[in-house]
């Protein structure tokens, strides 16, 4: 596909992800709206521009990972597995009913595409790198792909696992982490801060990239894998807007999980075209 | 996280009244402080924040730091109150509970918020249902399980002057004020909620006011239960248990836990050691479907009808 054309198609993808995102979440009552809008666009590009998968064989062992650490954007996770056609759109409606598939947090056991289960924040890069680490060592091509929050690197797991995959030069290895400098209750440099995590990461063996994490044409440079591959693991700050795409929720860390009321979803349905 | 439950009149979150208390001796003594994980607003610290915004550490998401850290506070003098969704602070943080808190021994109060499956729909990884069985070897950790407001806010008191670790469990699950006379919280010991012969009812937390709704249910078929609330799961009240076994000749043991290893565990260890007698235990068997509180407490039985129906079975299980 032309690269504009591939830009266009995700963006497509993304703003479906939207509003059916916000929908599960105005209709379950419950969700972490703030989170999902911050991750889809990154995830969208994953999904619809870089990452190798066959959804009719979700456990095919050259298939490309994504694994989704800040596990609470299920919005983001449910709708990007979906559109990639894991599973009918209807199952989206069962989002947190009793006994459905689509729990609060993901679990792989449930679902086709989820590779592991999260939830509790700084499990996602050490199992990554789990997986990084097989892949080297079956000489296997495929890449790992891997998406945090930024509060969620206040967990020291993270850091055992980034020195590890420095040290191992895991160049099929990538991290992205949803730079919206909230966490739950209100900003990351307020609360312990990460600054500067480019040079925390240099430090640590990896390459490292900036970019806009709402600019789907430089998410698509930077997740690519250049020609002759990489010698280092990658890690992509991704710096993007807690809610975006909604006015209301933007940049606002009561919308962690915070649900939209009536008035609220019908806004953000305009807002969302 | 989840949605508030609805509010019920009469029925009260245990975590306010864990908030004003700890606001109210954070007033006089200067050594409380508290320890947190960017859960400043789920351990409904907001207003601690505001009157001692110097006295709370906020670590950000980094369990095994904030106990360590409590530890630490210990050391030089403070009185921390370690606040987190219990689901982290116990198991994200288990070896730092274990070695630092526990076995070190350090004057450090660990307030679990939310536990059990009050996070309803947000899965296992958010629940707290293991934790009793983890805590429950640490025994020197004094493990508070309040039942209501009152004694919320007694328990908070207690382990505040009390020297040495404690862990007290609290839901987000609205409960109402127990009926019992002349209340006096004391840690360690059964609190006879209802006199009874032919059952004895163990329960603990949210479950307590259920069992005496139970209670009531049977006793219009003519069953005398008794109801214990065991506040205190360690050091655990053998000599109730003890009376409960040879009085009524029959027990049913319910907690928002995992049944292996919590409340009911540790009666079936003394029971079948010391006075075997038919038990039925209540609880969760182990990781639980996709469902709200609401429905996960129906669907494993975890009502009054269900509570009666076990008591029900446990007294025909009594050898003729
Ligand atoms: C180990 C652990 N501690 C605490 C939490 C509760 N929690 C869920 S999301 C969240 C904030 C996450 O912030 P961030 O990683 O920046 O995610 P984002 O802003 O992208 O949603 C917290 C504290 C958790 N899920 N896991």
């Amino acid at each position: 596909m032309l690269k504009n054309d591939l830009v266009d198609t995700i963006r497509e993808k993304a703003l479906w992800m939207r509003r059916r995102a916000f929908t599960m979440v105005y209709d379950a009552q419950l969700g972490h709206p703030g989170g999902d809008f911050s991750a889809i666009d990154i995830i969208a590009t994953l999904y619809f521009g870089v990452m190798r998968y066959d959804p009719k064989k979700p456990d095919m062992p050259e298939r490309d990972r994504f694994i989704m650490s800040k596990g609470h954007a299920t919005g983001a996770l449910y709708t990007a597995l979906c559109a990639a056609g894991y599973y009918p759109e209807d199952w989206l409606k069962t989002y947190m009913q009793p006994q459905s598939k689509l729990n609060g947090h993901p679990n792989r056991n449930y679902l086709p595409g989820v590779e592991t289960n999260t939830g509790p924040l700084g499990h996602g890069l050490p199992v990554a790198l789990g997986i990084a680490i097989a892949g080297q060592m079956t000489n296997s091509d495929y890449r790992t792909f891997v998406l945090t929050g930024d509060g969620e690197l206040q967990e020291g797991s993270n850091w055992e696992a980034a020195m590890s995959a420095g040290n191992r030069k895991l160049g099929k290895f990538t991290l992205i982490v949803d730079r919206n400098r909230l966490q739950q209750g209100m900003g990351t440099e307020e609360t312990n801060g990460l600054d500067p995590l480019d040079d925390k990461f240099r430090a640590f063996g990896w390459d490292v990239e900036v970019v806009d994490g709402h600019d789907v044409g430089a998410l698509v440079n930077a997740l690519s894998e250049p020609p002759g591959g990489r010698s280092k693991p990658l890690c992509i700050i991704a710096n993007t807007i807690k809610g975006k795409g909604v006015s209301f929720m933007e940049n606002k860390a009561s919308w962690h999980h915070g649900v939209p009321n009536a008035e609220q979803y019908d806004i953000a349905m305009e807002e969302l075209v | 996280m989840a949605a508030p439950a609805a509010k019920q009149e009469g029925f009260y979150d245990c975590r306010d009244a864990w908030a004003r208390t700890i606001e109210e001796l954070a007033e006089n003594d200067p050594r409380i402080v508290a320890v947190v994980n960017d859960s400043v607003g789920s351990s409904k610290l907001g207003g601690f924040q505001k009157k001692f915004p110097d006295r709370l550490i906020n670590v950000g998401i980094a369990e095994q730091n904030m106990v360590g850290v409590g530890a630490g506070l210990a050391n030089g003098g403070r009185i921390p109150f370690v606040s987190a969704a219990s689901c982290f602070l116990t198991g994200r943080a288990l070896e730092q509970v274990k070695a630092d808190i526990a076995y070190a021994g350090f004057n450090v109060k660990l307030v679990g918020q939310s536990s059990g499956v009050a996070y309803g729909e947000l899965g296992p990884t958010h629940h707290s249902i293991e934790d009793f069985a983890w805590l429950r070897p640490l025994s020197n950790i004094t493990m508070v399980v309040p039942a209501d407001s009152w004694e919320t806010a007694e328990a908070v008191k207690w382990a505040a002057a009390h020297e040495g670790p404690v862990y007290i469990r609290l839901s987000r699950m609205p409960v109402p004020d127990l009926s019992v006379e002349d209340r006096k919280f004391q840690p360690g010991k059964a609190e006879l909620v209802r006199k009874g012969s032919d059952v004895t009812i163990i329960a603990c937390g949210t479950m307590v006011h259920l069992a005496v709704q139970a209670a009531v249910e049977l006793e219009a078929e003519g069953i005398s239960a008794r109801i214990l609330n065991m506040a205190t799961i360690t050091p655990l009240d053998e000599a109730a248990i003890s009376a409960a076994a040879s009085e009524t000749g029959a027990i049913v043991t319910v907690e928002e836990a995992n049944i292996h290893g919590g409340l009911g565990g540790a009666v079936a260890e003394h029971t079948s050691a010391n006075l075997p007698v038919p038990i039925e235990r209540m609880g969760f068997p182990g990781f639980v479907p996709t469902g709200s509180v609401e429905w996960l407490f129906d669907h494993f039985g975890l009502t009054a009808a269900g509570i009666a129906r076990s008591a029900r079975k446990a007294i025909g299980r009594k050898r003729g």
